[in-house]
């Protein structure tokens, strides 16, 4: 089963004194075969939100919902079951500051 | 014959679902298969007579139209598959004797109150597929209408399939954790049945039994878990007292006057040896202590002899378990029944003072009470009890507020805690 790890922070994030290093976690999960594919990204402030209306294409700056929490990165990562991806997405150190959202796949 | 065959279904339905869901991982076309099964026996038994193993009978009957339906719908595929030039490639097990099919149920509790569902939904999924109560009687339960509860559970079902919840015992290191889940869900069931007293609440007080039912099958199923043995203690010992909670109006009567002659004895026998096999394995937890504080007042053959310093001291150990503002208001009431309204006093003091159960009418009541007995030292100590024997406020279904949200802010299972100690303070304990 695959699930879409938002891993979302409260904005602006300000990391702890000694840092926040994901690689251990990265370098743990990629030799578990567990997770496929991820990354970190910039910022709300950062993010265009598109909609067609009307056969319009209407561009705004910012994010889709204005909320203080926001996705600062994510990871896609394929699990038996459901209690392995709280497992995997327990160990990751944004856990511990802000949250993670595991999504499954729609198909698998 | 009915009543037959509704025993055997109250003991198997639980039985034949989860062997089901195992079988094939499909939880609405178990419950179907199992409710067809029923159909069967209602029309077969009267004229064939009852089998000399219904249970087996009917898991038997329901695993084999589980497969026929699995087949027909298979063959339906190859059909469209071969229609596509593709060829089949199902091809299904012979069903063993239902004798040999393992108890699946434990695997079925764990799922259903999986952490990852909400509170709600586990209490739904648990009194449907474990105890085959209908849709509709759950929502009346609730006090939810039909449609939401049905909403509820085809929710939960569909989260359980596309998220991947396991269907499993967990490994040893979640354990304690989802344990807890299971047995939080099996108190707060007993509770809303406990708390229920008048006639329109006959489905509520049917809830007391099905949850110790299913108590009863989580303590056989791990034998070795003390808390298992503690909750189903907990519970057996304050349904004792089932006789003389309610007077002939219908009216809760506090537990300081209530007619202990009335008290089941036989099932205190059996909750305090259930209690003292859970302490023998000498690993305390919320709700051995619990159960150790309703066998102290099991134990008394009168108000005045219940051994207060005791309960004292036993919420003293529950405050440092979990800890939370509804126990320590207990406690305070416990120490003033023991040491003197003083020493109860301070504790309900410190307690107002961190404002977590600010707006919580029993506050004011339990310090009105103590200031009392303090200026008129002449007052019956009974009478402390009183505010705290009154019914908890309402926890309603639909919501299920903690009884003090702000006592344990953010933990879902803390809060669960809460919830269930929150219990405590209904007119089970004092």
């Amino acid at each position: 089963m695959k699930y879409l790890m938002l891993v979302c922070v409260d904005e602006p994030f300000e990391p702890p004194a000694e840092g926040l290093d994901p690689q251990p976690w990265v370098n743990e999960m990629d030799g578990r075969g567990v997770r496929l594919f991820g990354d970190r990204v910039r910022p709300a402030t950062d993010a265009t939100t598109v909609r067609v209306r009307d056969g319009e294409t209407v561009i705004t700056d910012g994010p889709y919902a204005e909320t203080k929490e926001q996705m600062g990165g994510f990871d896609i990562i394929e699990c038996r079951d459901l209690d392995e991806a709280i497992e995997v997405a327990s160990k990751h150190p944004i856990a511990a500051y802000g949250m993670i959202e595991l999504r499954p796949f729609w198909t698998e | 014959m009915r009543e037959r065959l509704a025993a055997v279904y109250a003991d198997e339905w639980g039985r034949i679902v989860a062997s089901l869901i195992r079988l094939t991982g499909d939880w609405d076309l178990a419950e179907e298969c199992a409710q067809d099964a029923v159909a069967q026996a209602l029309q077969r038994w009267p004229r064939d007579g009852v089998p000399d193993r219904p249970g087996a009978w009917l898991t038997t009957t329901a695993r084999n139209r589980a497969l026929d339906r699995i087949r027909r719908s298979a063959t339906e595929t190859a059909k469209l598959r071969q229609l596509a030039g593709e060829t089949a490639t199902a091809h299904w097990d012979v069903v063993e004797e239902a004798a040999d099919v393992p108890d699946d149920r434990l695997e079925l509790m764990f799922t259903c109150c999986h952490p990852a569902l909400s509170v709600e939904a586990q209490v739904a999924l648990t009194l449907r597929t474990l105890a085959g109560l209908s849709t509709a009687e759950i929502a009346r339960a609730f006090l939810v209408p039909e449609k939401a509860m049905a909403q509820r559970l085809f929710r939960a079902k569909t989260k359980i399939r596309t998220a991947a919840i396991p269907f499993r015992v967990p490994p040893a290191h979640l354990l304690p954790e989802r344990l807890r889940s299971v047995a939080a869900v099996l108190y707060l069931l007993f509770n809303e049945g406990y708390s229920a007293s008048t006639g329109d609440d006959l489905v509520r007080q049917g809830l007391c039994a099905e949850a110790i039912r299913l108590a009863r099958v989580l303590a056989g199923l791990m034998p070795d878990e003390p808390e298992a043995l503690g909750l189903l203690a907990l519970m057996v010992l304050h349904d004792a007292r089932r006789p003389a909670r309610v007077d002939d109006a219908g009216d809760l009567v506090p537990l300081d006057e209530q007619d202990r002659t009335r008290w089941l004895r036989p099932q205190i026998a059996e909750g305090l040896a259930i209690l003292e096999a859970a302490l023998r394995r000498r690993r305390p937890g919320i709700y051995q202590v619990q159960a150790s504080i309703a066998a102290c007042h099991a134990e008394a053959t009168t108000a005045d002899a219940t051994d207060w310093a005791q309960i004292a001291g036993l919420y003293d150990r529950l405050v440092r378990l979990a800890p939370s503002a509804i126990v320590e208001l207990n406690r305070a009431v416990a120490v003033a029944m023991a040491h003197g309204p003083a020493a109860g006093l301070a504790i309900v003091d410190d307690l107002a003072a961190t404002g977590a159960l600010a707006g919580y009418h029993l506050v004011p009541a339990t310090r009105a009470d103590l200031l009392r007995r303090l200026a008129d030292p002449r007052r019956p100590p009974r009478a402390t009890a009183r505010p705290l024997s009154r019914p908890a406020p309402t926890r309603n279904a639909a919501t299920w507020p903690a009884a003090s949200p702000s006592a344990c802010p953010d933990h879902k299972l803390a809060r669960a805690t809460t919830r269930v100690l929150g219990a405590q303070i209904s007119p089970a304990s004092l």
